[in-house]
């Protein structure tokens, strides 16, 4: 029955002469859609001769023709050489050894080239001193292809030749000889026996030469505490392998601090070794990458830091030292700290990075006290010979006019300064400025002559890293444009006779380093260790006249100065660097711009980190957004006046009362406009004290970050990073603290790994070779150096912020960073596990997604875990996905359609979208779109296109690789042999790749250690990527 | 390398005429050897490094011994003392010994003390042979052409007699049938007019199955076309690109057997074969400066000649001097196979490990005047022959345990690619 019943739409309805109502019973809407409007100029839309059937004719030719003419292949041109060089075999790649030395990295690396080009760096194995490569000189290669390299040499910005550059400096250099002003040469710290000889030339040459050696990021305190106490210029070199009681004062030396190259060192303790590891405590002001792998970790400001120091030393040497206002708490750690360090001995040891003369002392002196081996008084750092005093002096005497000509090699100092417009009024006043320089950047556009210089892959070099051991840097491709080394100019204004500084390093090194070994042996090995400690003149290095003009302090007073020293009300500042971009010389490699922090995880930028009960009161805030990206407020940071705009992060662990800010962001000269990001941090770097009293106000707007990992914590789900005590690991039993997940079959808990509650059918894999990646999270440090690798080796695109924040990173390995809610993971997994009820469940779940003030941080690289039993391989509605049964999972990208049903289905979310193509688009602006940046593609893996998923391939390219060199000697292979791009550099061991089927090897025996768990093991994946349990060593006192 | 020290003749030399003493002495020296088997000798010792008409690493020898006792008074014992042991000579400060080598930059010849005076007589008898009339090849060329063109008139005429046959027969016919049309008629005989029958292609309209069975089959076999078009979409098979030289792989590989491992080295140990580069081909044709072997009326002498000329050019190679001029100009070669990107090759896997002949896939290289692509190389080829093909594992320890395990697995005594996993698809796609 149909009812009677009459709807009214509205009470208009009942006024029967009501024109709304009448006007809405013939149209559906009130007044007409402006379909014109939308689809254009109506006019044109209406004059036009295109007919909507016309378009779709138009269309369909069009695609038809382009079908059609995409029959047709291209014709390709193959060039063979003229004459080919005899070591150059297309096809094989060649090594060579050379060493960084960019005045802030230092390392002995592996260059890998294919048909001439540098593709790849690598860690030098043999090299006995920093032979292994961070991020950022993983990263280096790709400087070498920018495409605003500066390609020759240019007068006030224009081009003009070397022999014209030559005459005419030398003209002006000559018209200065006799005067009383100063030739100067600034320069970033070289190292280099070689240079130092030649600037020694060129001072005898000219007479009134003043050498000025300048480190953006000073570490000035820490060489003239220990020229004070060892009358030796250098940085104290620590060996943290000798070490199993670690105490650091706010020193990040997994970071950059003395140099960095710490870290192989440090890991070796940090496996549990027959029931031992070391022991390491942090009191740190910012979260650094140490803190986050420290075993207690205590937040202080910088100024109650030196009240720590100062304690520590008095609890250790036992000197009084009276220091007020430490926190209960802190005493309690600290007291706990020197009675571990006591205890250790000569197994201990104190690194501290505060920038002060005394807190440097005390460190030295408690290490002498506890006769540490981790630390040696006969040997030095040469990495770091900036002057402060000098460059402050140089600034002045610039103004004062007292400097005829300038010459700088290596620095930026209109960026690097904070008085920086004072130097470049300074510049001015010179009758001769020169900078060698790769980029146009803020300094070499202000001055006369650029001179146009060469990447460190394609020039000559030695340096000294440490006492008696001497790296070598020799070119690996011929200069790709018209440039010249600093050296080589010297050698020029010096009159070398046509000499190249090659020649100069060979007759050097013959006569004052080899002691009769072999220059060609060195130059193979890019190292060599001299017998004979250390060169005899290093001593007498210049700039450090002004020595001795306070005197020397004696034991305890040093502490006394320190305790002493003015305690902070306000916020502190501590200005440090990232992992990624360091002191910003690289601020133009994508690479580098998209490498996630490992702390923040934030990519693209610098900002204010600061302490969440700070931020509060502060009114700054971080929100997500509804895509899901992070945004957070601004805030006006001002030193003695000056004010820089700065994005605010806040950080977990950020010791209340101090705030942080990163170097080396905020350039925008030489640069491309996608890579000038950040805020300049040198600008508050003031009497280069990177520890700055600073007042904050909140500023108007939000800022867009581009923040790879937005859930910070692991809500109690211990079994995704395992982790223990070394006390329950010493003491209980595995399936206490790393067992297998249980599910229930047949009412029985039956293990995930048995066989019988398998969906699957298990391959036999025992055949042939089988291949596993094992990740010990004690020694993975989370430096980032396998990220960078990986996208080297993988040609992995740079996708920009814009598309990071929208979650299209393409990283194929990622370190995930997790901090606890509770003050440990273990108060979480109990916090969660005693959840119980709805109630409890909604606001404890809510509360454990915050991390805690000072969390425990676990990191875990992440990459395709290659799992046995893959759940994207089933859903792959194409089989573009694939299993091999040497235990990779391939991924054929040719054959993939882009449906994303495998990304969906992969519980590790490892796999990664093309969402567009990146090579080769200008809309990707960042290296593979010119011809310059592509050349550092590696030519034996795919560039993926855009629709496919991509994802690592556990360096398959590299196992076959290895398998077909054994095949042509005809031999079994070693274990060793097979490495993929993480494993090979990763320095600290964390990573270890090989064959399980070879049950010698290193990897089948980690397979079977009681530390190993997969991970999301209940998931029943079988991975073959293993973890190894991560254990802390918790012991007090 | 070895080097004679003998000057060309200069042409002051032979404008003043001197000939007629040449003459003389070359007949003299004519008489005492046999050119024969001096020709036999000259190729095997003095070969690589003299022509007779053309400087090479060591001067041109055409009646080197009249020139030499026309020019510098030299006798035959002078030469006999240089061949033997020129380096003797030189250090024994003979002017003429020192001069000629210093002018071909102090590279010492060769000693061959093992020639006897008759074995020298012998090659200065062939040196001292007339240079031959170049006529004769081409006149050869123009018979067999002649041969050629008489061979296609004839079959032209047999096929024309034959159709001119046919018309005439067909002609016959109509003729008879219009006569006896005519007699027909003249008698009045009625001739069967055939009803009209529906015509067979309306039949065939009408009828609906056939329609259908030709629908179908006509689809069938117009999208069985379509398939097989688009299938060799991107398949190069054949492709013989024009080379801006013409390297005929046939005279290098095939006429002379010159392995291709000797230029394409690199197949041996890197992934990809490597077009040699210019220096290898300057190793042989330093000397090797016309072509003297087969030739056809497309591909003349001259022609040939040209073609090393073009190397010359391209390798900075001045041939009248004998030395690189440093002017080179690298060689743009049309590249033929062509795999795409995404797909992983490596020739020394196949080359050196699993001892795959060249010819295996590239076709018969050896008989190919323009190089083409012989194998379609589609993944269905690729995937053929490793299903097809044993795994050589002789004397490679890299094989042994696996070779062993995987044999009891199939149990089988060889094992094929497919069976050592050369199927899957990440060993060739990453």
């Amino acid at each position: 029955m149909s009812s009677n019943k009459k709807y009214w739409k509205s009470v208009e309805e009942l006024n029967e002469n009501s024109s709304i109502v009448e006007t809405l019973k013939q149209n559906e809407f009130v007044s007409e859609i402006p379909t014109d409007e939308f689809l254009g100029d109506k006019e044109t839309l209406e004059s036009t001769a295109t007919t909507r059937r016309d378009f779709l004719k138009y269309v369909g030719f069009s695609t038809a023709a382009a079908s059609l003419a995409a029959c047709e292949g291209p014709v390709k041109k193959s060039i063979p050489y003229v004459v080919q060089p005899t070591e150059i075999i297309p096809g094989v790649a060649n090594y060579y050894a050379t060493t960084v030395a960019d005045g802030f990295d230092f390392a002995s690396v592996l260059v890998k080239t294919r048909e001439g080009r540098p593709i790849k760096i690598e860690n030098n194995n043999l090299a006995s001193t920093n032979g292994s490569a961070n991020a950022r000189v993983n990263a280096s290669v790709l400087g070498l292809y920018d495409s605003l390299r500066v390609q020759g040499p240019k007068k006030n910005g224009n081009s003009i030749s070397w022999s014209d550059f030559d005459a005419e400096t030398t003209k002006v250099l000559n018209g200065l000889k006799g005067s009383d002003k100063q030739i100067v040469l600034l320069t970033q710290t070289y190292a280099s026996p070689s240079t130092r000889n030649l600037i020694a030339d060129f001072k005898e040459e000219y007479g009134n030469v003043n050498h000025v050696v300048y480190d953006a990021i000073s570490e000035s305190a820490a060489v003239e505490a220990f020229q004070k106490k060892y009358n030796k210029r250098g940085l104290a070199d620590y060996d943290f392998a000798e070490a199993m009681t670690i105490v650091s004062v706010g020193a990040d030396f997994l970071g950059d601090w003395q140099g960095g190259g710490f870290d192989a060192g440090y890991s070796k303790n940090r496996v549990p070794d027959h029931g031992k590891m070391s022991r390491h405590v942090q009191f740190e002001s910012n979260m650094s990458l140490t803190g986050a792998n420290a075993d207690k970790r205590v937040p202080l400001t910088p100024s109650q830091q030196k009240l720590a120091l100062a304690k520590l030393y008095s609890l250790v040497t036992g000197n009084n030292v009276s220091v007020n206002g430490l926190p209960e708490a802190v005493e309690a750690a600290l007291k706990g700290a020197a009675s571990q360090l006591k205890k250790a001995g000569s197994k201990g040891v104190v690194v501290t990075g505060i920038q002060d003369i005394n807190a440097q002392t005390v460190v030295l002196e408690i290490n002498e006290y506890l006769k540490s081996k981790a630390f040696s008084s006969n040997s030095s750092l040469k990495t770091r010979e900036g002057n402060d005093k000098a460059v402050a002096q140089l600034v002045a005497d610039m103004n004062a006019g007292k400097v005829g000509a300038i010459i700088m090699s290596g620095v930026n100092p209109l960026y690097t300064l904070p008085n920086a417009s004072e130097f470049a009024e300074g510049l001015k006043k010179t009758e001769l400025s020169v900078a060698f320089s790769m980029k146009e950047d803020e300094t070499s556009t202000q001055v006369q002559y650029l001179a146009a210089s060469p990447h460190y892959l394609e020039s000559w070099g030695d340096v000294e890293i440490k006492s008696g051991h001497f790296g070598l840097t020799q070119p690996a491709i011929r200069p790709l444009f018209d440039t010249r080394q600093f050296q080589e100019a010297l050698l020029i204004w010096t009159g070398g006779n046509g000499k190249s500084y090659s020649d100069y390093i060979k007759v050097i090194w013959n006569e004052d380093i080899l002691n009769g070994a072999s220059f060609n042996q060195a130059l193979h090995d890019g190292f060599f260790v001299s017998e004979t400690n250390e060169l005899d003149d290093i001593d007498a290095l210049e700039g450090v006249t002004d020595e001795t003009e306070e005197e020397v302090v004696s034991s305890g007073a040093a502490a006394q100065a320190l305790a002493s020293s003015t305690n902070s009300n306000g916020l502190e500042l501590t200005l440090y660097t990232k992992t990624g971009m360091g002191d910003g010389q690289q601020a133009n490699n994508p690479w580098l711009q998209e490498f996630p922090d490992p702390i923040t995880r934030a990519s693209w930028d610098n900002y204010l980190t600061i302490s969440k009960a700070d931020a509060d009161d502060l009114g700054l805030s971080n929100m997500h957004v509804a895509n899901g990206a992070l945004n957070g407020s601004y805030a006006n940071v001002t030193v003695n006046g000056v004010t820089v705009k700065t994005p605010v992060m806040i950080q977990p662990g950020q010791a209340k009362g101090s705030v942080g800010l990163a170097f080396g962001y905020g350039r925008t000269s030489g640069l491309k406009e996608e890579m000038q990001t950040g805020v300049n941090a040198y600008a508050l770097y003031q009497n280069f004290n990177n520890v700055q009293n600073v007042t904050i106000e909140p500023a108007a707007g939000e800022h867009e970050f581009a923040c790879v990992q937005l859930h910070n914590t692991l809500m109690g789900r211990g079994d995704i990073v395992k982790e223990t005590t070394l006390e329950i690991f010493n003491t209980k039993d595995k399936k206490h603290w790393n067992a297998v997940p249980v599910v229930s079959l047949n009412h029985e808990e039956t293990p995930v790994t048995s066989p019988e509650v398998d969906l699957w059918d298990e391959f036999d894999r025992s055949i042939g070779h089988h291949f596993n990646l094992s990740i010990d999270l004690n020694a993975c440090t989370g430096c980032g150096a396998c990220v960078i690798a990986c996208h080297a080796e993988n040609n992995v695109p740079v996708v920009g912020k814009t598309e990071v924040r929208r979650s299209r990173d393409m990283h194929w390995l990622r370190i995930d960073r997790y901090y606890s809610s509770e003050d440990s993971f273990e108060g979480d997994n109990e916090k969660k596990d005693n959840i119980s009820g709805l109630g409890s469940s909604l606001s404890e779940f809510g509360e454990m997604e915050n991390a805690a003030d000072n969390p425990q941080v676990a990191f875990q690289p992440v990459m395709c875990q290659h799992c046995n039993h893959a759940p994207c391989e089933t859903v792959c509605p194409v089989a573009a996905t694939s299993h091999g049964r040497q235990g990779q999972n391939h991924m054929a990208y040719n054959r993939c359609v882009g449906t994303r049903y495998c990304a969906n289905n992969c519980p590790y979310k490892v796999r990664r979208f093309n969402w567009f193509l990146y090579n080769g688009n200008d809309e990707f602006d960042y290296h593979m779109n010119d011809d310059l940046g592509r050349m550092v593609l590696n030519p034996d893996v795919v560039v993926r296109s855009r629709g496919v998923m991509e994802k690592c391939s556990m360096c398959i390219q590299m196992t076959q690789k290895t398998i077909l060199d054994a095949k042509r000697d005809g031999r079994q292979i070693k274990d060793g042999e097979f490495q993929t791009a993480c494993s090979a550099a990763c320095s600290s061991g964390a990573m270890v790749f090989g064959d399980i089927n070879d049950k010698d090897s290193k990897v089948a025996k980690l397979k079977e250690d009681n530390r190993m768990y997969h991970l999301l093991e209940h998931v029943g994946t079988k991975p073959n990527v293993q973890y190894q349990t991560k254990v802390r060593n918790t012991t007090e006192a | 390398m070895r080097k004679v020290i003998h000057r060309s003749l200069s042409r002051s030399f032979l404008s003043l005429g001197l000939i007629v003493l040449v003459a003389f002495t070359t007949s003299l020296s004519a008489q005492e050897g046999d050119p024969a088997k001096g020709k036999s000798l000259f190729n095997a010792n003095c070969a690589a490094c003299h022509q007779l008409d053309k400087k090479m690493t060591g001067p041109a020898l055409r009646n080197v011994e009249a020139r030499l006792s026309d020019e510098e008074g030299l006798d035959r014992e002078w030469l006999y003392a240089w061949i033997r042991n020129s380096a003797g000579l030189i250090k024994s400060g003979d002017a003429y010994a020192n001069k000629v080598y210093n002018e071909f930059g102090g590279a010492a010849m060769t000693a061959f003390p093992q020639l006897s005076d008759d074995d020298l007589n012998n090659i200065l008898a062939y040196t001292a042979e007339e240079k031959k009339a170049p006529a004769a090849p081409a006149a050869v060329a123009g018979a067999a052409q002649t041969a050629d063109t008489s061979g296609g008139i004839s079959n032209e005429l047999i096929l024309g007699a034959l159709a001119i046959l046919f018309i005439l027969l067909a002609a016959g016919l109509y003729l008879v049938n219009k006569t006896l049309r005519r007699f027909a008629a003249a008698q009045n005989i009625e001739l069967d007019v055939e009803t009209g029958r529906t015509p067979l292609w309306k039949a065939f309209v009408q009828n609906q199955f056939l329609m259908i069975v030709v629908a179908i089959f006509f689809l069938l076999s117009s999208a069985y076309f379509v398939y097989g078009y688009f299938m060799q979409v991107g398949v190069d098979q054949g492709y013989q690109p024009v080379q801006p030289i013409h390297f005929s792989h046939k005279i290098h590989a095939g006429d002379n057997g010159i392995d291709c491992k000797y230029c394409h080295s690199s197949a041996r140990v890197s992934k990809t074969s490597g077009i040699p580069s210019l220096n290898i081909c300057m190793n042989c044709h330093k000397s090797i400066y016309e072509y003297n072997g087969e030739t056809s009326p497309e591909y003349p002498k001259e022609f040939y000649d040209g073609e090393i000329k073009k190397l010359y050019a391209a390798a900075g190679w001045d041939d009248a001097d004998q030395k690189y001029t440093g002017e080179s100009q690298p060689v743009k070669w049309v590249r033929i196979h062509n795999l795409p990107d995404f797909a992983y090759f490596n020739h020394s896997q196949h080359v050196t490990v699993a001892g795959v002949e060249c010819q295996t896939c590239h076709g018969p290289v050896e008989e190919m005047e323009i190089m083409y692509q012989h194998a379609p190389l589609t993944m269905g080829w690729c995937i053929n022959c490793h299903r097809e093909t044993n795994v050589d594992v002789k004397d490679n320890a890299y094989y042994e345990k696996i070779h062993e395990e995987l044999s009891k697995k199939y149990g089988v005594d060889n094992l094929t690619a497919a069976q050592m996993g050369g199927l899957e698809c990440g060993k060739c796609h990453y």
